[in-house]
């Protein structure tokens, strides 16, 4: 059974405007590390908020069709229940930080002190959370106070210490530097080797290619496609869907043009996939004639 | 047009150190990439050549006026500033009177704003929006509205503070468009950006802060095959960078036309 099974589903936020999802049916199975891509505007942080009960339960717009976790309807559940099941992240972290707390320990500690753990419990998760997410060093710091990659981790920390199997995140690199980015795909790696379910929306098609197994494209509220991120990134139409590829991507098409790529390797996403297609000498010494 | 800083330091009134002993010179119509960690001083500094901050010590020069004895307004015709958040800047009720709104404080003829307004508004691909509410439109059409505003003041000078930051592949072919007007205009770019493939494409040169220091000038090529230099800095090679180390080649190359042409008998 799929963790996340939608169904044809369709969504507008206003009546009468034009849908922003428009009969999406896709399965997300347990364990799974996907990417969202598409351009501004194709309802990717819309399909974010489906997959997380935000919509329908907290924006009131004409919904059609069927979401369901773990084989519930989310239009059964409330949005907290799914909360257990599902953590969302989203693209701003200062849309995400409760506010009501003075310091970062509190801010993570929230989640848990609303679910009733007990308080030796909450200590010891909370100093887990910020251990793995590097910010132990700022627990007793306003979140405020925080830079933008800082804020980030943290709003996923306390997406994170209430440990739900899936995590969604939207477009969380947006304002972290490349390092920053880097590290936040390593930390989502190693969760999804622990059994989580991860779902991202992202622009960079390089981290993509580098991270996920599975790439879904949006275009105008469609799904455009859907498979492994070496044949979804390396097709020249998803540049008309906004989404750039790689530039490992566009090497390979030039060395195709001038005999330099092996015939029987498939266009490549990644800097490996490039280094093993390419037909050219590998050797400094080479280039030293 | 040159800006030139001379051995400028600030600090922001809770103490908190920002540039220390700054120098740099830029001349009229470079593509200069401004690049650092966060918090490393990049914002401090590009708010200083139009006069947003004025130096604790040293100076800065905009076209030989000295920023210290110049109006904001005076320095806000020569050097126009994108804020990375697009809104801290949008104040009108209106893309159109929006972009308007800089032109017209510059006092310029009203057939004039009207030209610059229409240009700018097709240049970043907003006519259909020109009647709407910016803060009633998505994020990246207020971040093309905020970038037309600055493009419309046209200055001799222009900053963008991470221009590319939430926009797609087809909205950044756009600024790549934009950009090459500017330059054809001979206009002076200056840009604060972590997309380091970008950078590696569409720049000339970079400056590097860390800590308030200018730790690197020169080349974009130099920076990125420089691995500490990149690591201090939070930055990673460039796509291209990275596939010209793997395959031991003698120089980076920064596109791949390049390294078609590098790896070529």
């Amino acid at each position: 059974m799929p963790v996340i099974d939608i169904t044809q589903l369709s969504y507008c936020y206003r009546e009468n405007n034009p849908p922003v999802l428009q009969d999406v049916s896709l399965q997300i199975y347990s364990g799974q590390f996907v990417g969202i891509a598409g351009a501004n505007n194709s309802g990717k942080s819309t399909l974010c908020y489906a997959m997380s009960g935000v919509v329908p339960h907290l924006f009131h717009g004409k919904f059609s069709g069927n979401v369901k976790i773990n084989g519930i309807s989310t239009l059964e559940h409330t949005v907290s229940d799914i909360s257990n099941q599902v953590g969302l992240v989203l693209q701003k972290p200062d849309n995400q930080i409760s506010g009501m707390r003075f310091t970062v320990f509190e801010e993570v500690a929230l989640g848990l002190e609303n679910r009733g753990f007990e308080r030796e419990t909450i200590r010891k998760r909370v100093s887990e959370m910020l251990n793995l997410m590097e910010l132990s060093s700022h627990a007793e710091r306003s979140p405020f106070h925080l830079s933008g990659g800082q804020q980030q981790r943290l709003a996923l920390a306390s997406v994170l210490a209430v440990d739900p199997p899936v995590l969604i995140l939207d477009e969380p690199t947006t304002f972290l530097d490349p390092s920053g980015a880097f590290h936040l795909f390593s930390i989502l790696q190693k969760l999804q080797k622990e059994g989580k379910t991860i779902i991202i929306t992202e622009q960079r098609t390089d981290l993509l290619a580098a991270f996920t197994e599975r790439v879904i494209v949006l275009q105008e509220g469609r799904v455009r496609k859907d498979g492994s991120p070496q044949n979804v990134l390396t097709t020249p139409d998803i540049e008309t869907a906004g989404i750039g590829r790689t530039r490992y991507t566009k090497t390979a098409e030039l060395a195709k043009k001038n005999s330099l790529w092996q015939t029987d390797h498939a266009l490549p996403a990644t800097l490996n996939e490039t280094i093993a297609g390419l037909r050219i000498r590998k050797n400094t010494d080479d280039y030293k004639n | 047009m040159t800006i030139r800083i001379k051995n400028i330091s600030f600090s922001y009134p809770d103490g908190s150190r920002a540039l220390h002993n700054l120098s740099l010179t830029i001349e009229t119509g470079e593509c200069v990439a401004i690049t650092g960690h966060n918090g490393s001083g990049k914002t401090t500094l590009v708010k200083h050549l139009n006069g947003l901050l004025k130096p604790d010590n040293g100076d800065v020069l905009v076209n030989d006026s000295n920023t210290k004895a110049c109006k904001t307004g005076q320095l806000a015709r020569q050097v126009a500033l994108l804020f990375q958040n697009p809104d801290d800047q949008i104040c009108k009720q209106t893309v159109r009177d929006e972009i308007a709104f800089g032109p017209k404080n510059l006092g310029f003829e009203k057939d004039k704003i009207n030209l610059l307004v229409e240009v700018s508004l097709a240049l970043f691909d907003l006519v259909q929006y020109k009647n709407h509410n910016p803060h009633d439109l998505g994020y990246s059409e207020r971040k093309r509205t905020a970038m037309a505003s600055i493009v419309a003041m046209d200055s001799p000078v222009l900053i963008f503070d991470e221009p590319t930051a939430g926009l797609d592949h087809l909205e950044i072919e756009l600024l790549l468009k934009v950009f090459e007007k500017l330059q054809r205009e001979n206009k002076t770019i200056i840009v604060i950006s972590h997309d380091v493939d970008f950078i590696a494409e569409n720049m000339d040169r970079t400056i590097t802060l860390a800590n308030g220091e200018k730790i690197f000038d020169g080349p974009v090529r130099n920076l990125f095959q420089d691995d500490s230099l990149l690591a201090r800095c939070g930055l990673l090679a460039p796509q291209m960078v990275q596939l010209s180390k793997s395959c031991k080649l003698p120089s980076a190359a920064l596109s791949p036309q390049e390294f078609i042409s590098l790896v070529q008998d």
